[in-house]
């Protein structure tokens, strides 16, 4: 949708009623006046968000030719399908503040955008798309469920059409390692493996601890977000240890327990310096993935250029036949 | 139009089951009307959330203001004898 509002100056009784919209707890539309600050932390999220969701799609899709059978690939395939169609809806929300969607993915594929840390780290054996499903997909939804309460409507109404989908890949996830998990002492093994290499990157998905979060305060007054940082991450731990002892695999954190005055599983340090690594590019994949997508990007250019030729094609012959 | 052309924006709308009234879904780019409707299936009706798709080319869409809602809802706002409620009927008497 085109954005036709001109330049918004943030005169202080404007912000006043905007704030007071928010205040009330009402949604905020593409041609509602908001805060230039508004506007520009949402294009912000939105757009590392979409581009998450692309990025997203390489880690497992590393997997789909090695799928051990027809049901997990045919699983994974859907997945992946899903993960593009997410990183579509998010674009498109991001389009309602007025940015073209060609100028995000050429941020993307120029290396300047940010996208989700975890999506840097390799896929080393087949029990990690099951880790992802569960963990990575299970971290998302538990930020997404919030997110679908933001204030911004073509956001929100994005999100809860993801947290349909992210239940199914949470769910496939969950069953791949239940089943490994099972298994002979090599599956075993290799589940607990996996999940020792993917929980302190899951934990690092919710972002920088509140402490050291310099956008939380304005994003939570006008309700963007709804929890912080620390929350949503507190809440998926203590959503995922009893899912681990139920498979009887082990968490890699020595520190971790059950506090019963709280009722919060306490869990040990995070290694920030390895987020803000792989967050500033020198993640153990930042380059690959990048390489990977540029690469997507220019082979399908003859696709782009076949459909554009047949579009003027059939427009022209439309024309003269008038 | 380049090759690397984001091409048109066009929104999506999606009608749930038979009978149902179709509501905006999204909006999806394609190069012309049919690879908009093959778009917005792909990417709005992967599990049978629609049986009829409507794609408009999202220059067409002409929307209110929401700066004039005030005034330019007025005329529906102010009618209370529009609705059941303005209109008394004897106590116990059932009217539906």
């Amino acid at each position: 949708m085109a954005n036709t509002t001109t330049a918004p100056h943030d005169d202080p009784a404007l912000v006043a009623a905007f704030e007071a919209r928010i205040a009330a707890g009402e949604s905020i539309e593409p041609k509602d006046w908001m805060p230039e600050r508004y506007r520009r932390q949402l294009t912000r999220m939105m757009s590392q968000h979409a581009h998450s969701e692309i990025v997203g799609m390489l880690p497992e899709g590393n997997w789909i030719t090695r799928a051990p059978s027809l049901r997990r690939k045919l699983s994974l395939i859907a997945k992946v399908q899903d993960e593009a169609g997410h990183g579509l809806y998010i674009y498109c929300g991001t389009e309602t503040l007025g940015v073209d969607r060609h100028e995000l993915v050429n941020q993307l594929l120029d290396g300047k955008a940010k996208y989700s840390s975890i999506f840097n780290y390799p896929t080393l054996s087949f029990s990690d798309v099951g880790v992802i499903g569960w963990l990575v997909d299970g971290a998302a939804i538990v930020n997404q469920t919030i997110l679908a309460k933001t204030s911004y409507g073509p956001y929100a109404r994005a999100m809860i059409r993801i947290c349909k989908e992210e239940n199914f890949h949470k769910r496939q996830g969950f069953e791949l390692c239940a089943h490994l998990a099972k298994g002979t002492p090599a599956q075993q093994a290799m589940v607990q493996e996996s999940l020792n290499r993917f929980w302190w990157p899951s934990l690092m998905m919710f972002g920088p601890s509140d402490t050291d979060s310099p956008n939380s305060g304005e994003l939570l007054r006008w309700k963007v977000k709804r929890k912080t940082n620390d929350e949503l991450r507190q809440r998926f731990v203590n959503l995922t240890v009893p899912q681990v002892q139920a498979l009887g695999l082990t968490l890699p954190d020595p520190d971790l327990t059950f506090d019963e005055a709280t009722g919060n599983w306490t869990f040990g340090a995070i290694d920030w310096d390895e987020f803000q690594q792989v967050i500033s590019g020198n993640g153990p994949c930042n380059h690959e993935r990048l390489a990977a997508r540029r690469k997507a990007h220019n082979d399908g250019e003859w696709v782009r250029a076949a459909a554009t030729a047949y579009a003027a094609k059939r427009a022209s012959a439309s024309t003269e036949a008038a | 139009m380049t090759a690397d052309s984001q091409w048109p924006l066009w929104e999506v709308f999606t009608q749930g089951s038979k009978g149902l009234p179709f509501a905006h879904a999204g909006s999806v780019h394609a190069v012309d009307a049919e690879n908009a409707l093959l778009n917005a299936r792909d990417v709005y009706a992967r599990r049978g959330e629609a049986v009829n798709l409507w794609v408009v080319p999202s220059s067409a869409i002409v929307a209110s203001a929401p700066s004039d809602a005030g005034p330019f809802f007025d005329p529906g706002n102010d009618k209370a004898y529009r609705h059941p409620q303005f209109y008394k009927v004897p106590r116990g008497v059932v009217v539906f």
